[in-house]
């Protein structure tokens, strides 16, 4: 039998390895980052509908991330999406009216918000409101929309041609 | 026909006085006032002959079966022009299922068998009468100690053999296959969940960790005091374990996915 002294210390090597594990598991594996919030600051937008946009997703500027969506929740009033980014602290000078639109990763991607500069003067701060969007194009609607405009627009040639015919 | 009855009848009154027994074995050790000086050294012994001596073949077996689940995925992914999801692939199974199954099933046979027969040999040597002649209740000295030791050792050797497993499908994936190694951690990332996919797997292995050693001491504190009877009580020891284990490896699953 090992020595009193001898197991302690293993035990406690042991309890240290599952602690880095676990410290791995956490921020490498699952990326987890939102007990340290980074240095930044936190603006809003309201949008009609944002699609599939979640919590955690990428705020990006010409395709570079520079923050996350931390709340997303409901107006009451308005029935509006209201979302919450936090845009990290080194991305300071993003101008007042410039816009903000929910886009898709490739085709079947998540969805993330690009924010598009504009050239106002001031810059966004913390709690303020981004007053210019565009909400997420639902593929669903989309495909909807062209069939609709397709049914109308063959009726409307096919009227035109019969009018054609009787003038 | 009557015999036959009565035969089924007298083996399911002994199941039945079994479960009793287990059970009563559990309370006692659980429902006790714990002696946290007197026991704390103790306890440590045993996590130091269960957790630390197994961590060896847990550590292999997790870094073998990171790349082979690795390897194996990504020669199905890359046919759907998906080998960039190889990291979610390996992260999740590993985390959900084959970490906290296979360190079970690997302490069932490292660890439990070994507790069976040293309970069972102390028994058979007369050490536990002994200890009761001393006016040392054997339940608190040698049986409390053993569960508490498996109850902490196994949530530790999961979380180890899950992070060494990553770290065997990033030697494949990365190292071997010549995946994008930004694009392999980032993908993990987004699509792993802590709370999700980490903790759950980690409460799984507390639970498997309380049954198995629950088991095994059960097995040895009541075997037969012969080299046949203890032998018997280690075999058997292993087989409920490893079929506990995946039985309610099951149950907690549908637990957790029908969010109950």
């Amino acid at each position: 039998m090992l020595s009193q002294r001898i197991i302690e210390t293993t035990v406690g090597l042991f309890m240290l390895a599952a602690i880095a594990a676990l410290l791995m598991l956490a921020f490498k594996v699952s990326g987890l980052t939102s007990f340290f919030q980074r240095e930044g600051y936190d603006i809003t937008a309201e949008f009609d509908d944002i699609g599939q946009l979640k919590v955690r997703g990428p705020v990006k500027i010409g395709g570079v991330t520079i923050g996350e969506v931390t709340k997303i929740h409901l107006d009451p009033t308005t029935y509006r999406a209201i979302v919450t980014m936090h845009i990290d602290a080194r991305v300071k000078d993003i101008p007042k009216d410039s816009s903000a639109s929910i886009l898709t990763a490739g085709l079947l991607g998540d969805n993330y918000i690009a924010i598009t500069p504009m050239y106002a003067e001031d810059f966004l701060a913390n709690g303020n409101q981004i007053q210019n969007t565009h909400s997420a194009m639902i593929l669903e609607k989309m495909i909807g929309q062209f069939i609709f405009n397709a049914g109308h627009s063959t009726k409307d040639t096919s009227k035109n041609a019969t009018n054609g015919e009787k003038t | 026909m009557v015999s036959t009855l009565t035969k089924m009848g007298q083996s399911g009154l002994l199941l039945l006085s079994q479960c009793g027994k287990a059970g009563l074995l559990l309370s006692s050790v659980v429902l006790r006032k714990p002696q946290f000086r007197k026991g704390f050294s103790l306890v440590l012994q045993q996590i130091y002959a269960e957790g630390v001596l197994s961590l060896l073949i847990i550590m292999v077996s997790g870094l073998f079966i990171g790349m082979v689940v690795a390897l194996q995925g990504y020669h199905t992914l890359v046919k759907f022009g998906a080998s960039q999801q190889l990291g979610p692939l390996v992260a999740l199974s590993v985390l959900r299922e084959l970490g906290p199954v296979v360190t079970a099933l690997l302490f069932a046979g490292r660890a439990c068998s070994a507790l069976t027969a040293e309970i069972g040999l102390m028994k058979a040597t007369e050490q536990l009468s002994s200890m009761e002649m001393m006016a040392v209740d054997p339940i608190h000295r040698v049986i409390a100690p053993r569960l508490w030791g498996g109850f902490i050792s196994m949530p530790l050797l999961t979380i180890i053999f899950n992070a060494v497993a990553i770290y065997g499908a990033f030697l494949v994936g990365v190292k071997w296959l010549g995946l994008d190694a930004g694009a392999f951690w980032s993908n993990m990332q987004s699509s792993v969940d802590f709370n999700e996919d980490v903790l759950k797997g980690i409460y799984k292995s507390v639970v498997f960790g309380l049954v198995m050693t629950w088991i095994a001491l059960y097995q040895g504190f009541y075997a037969v005091p012969t080299s046949a009877g203890i032998s018997n009580a280690t075999t058997r020891t292993v087989v409920y374990a490893s079929l506990a284990v995946l039985g309610l490896d099951f149950i907690l699953t549908t637990m957790m996915i029908g969010g109950w």
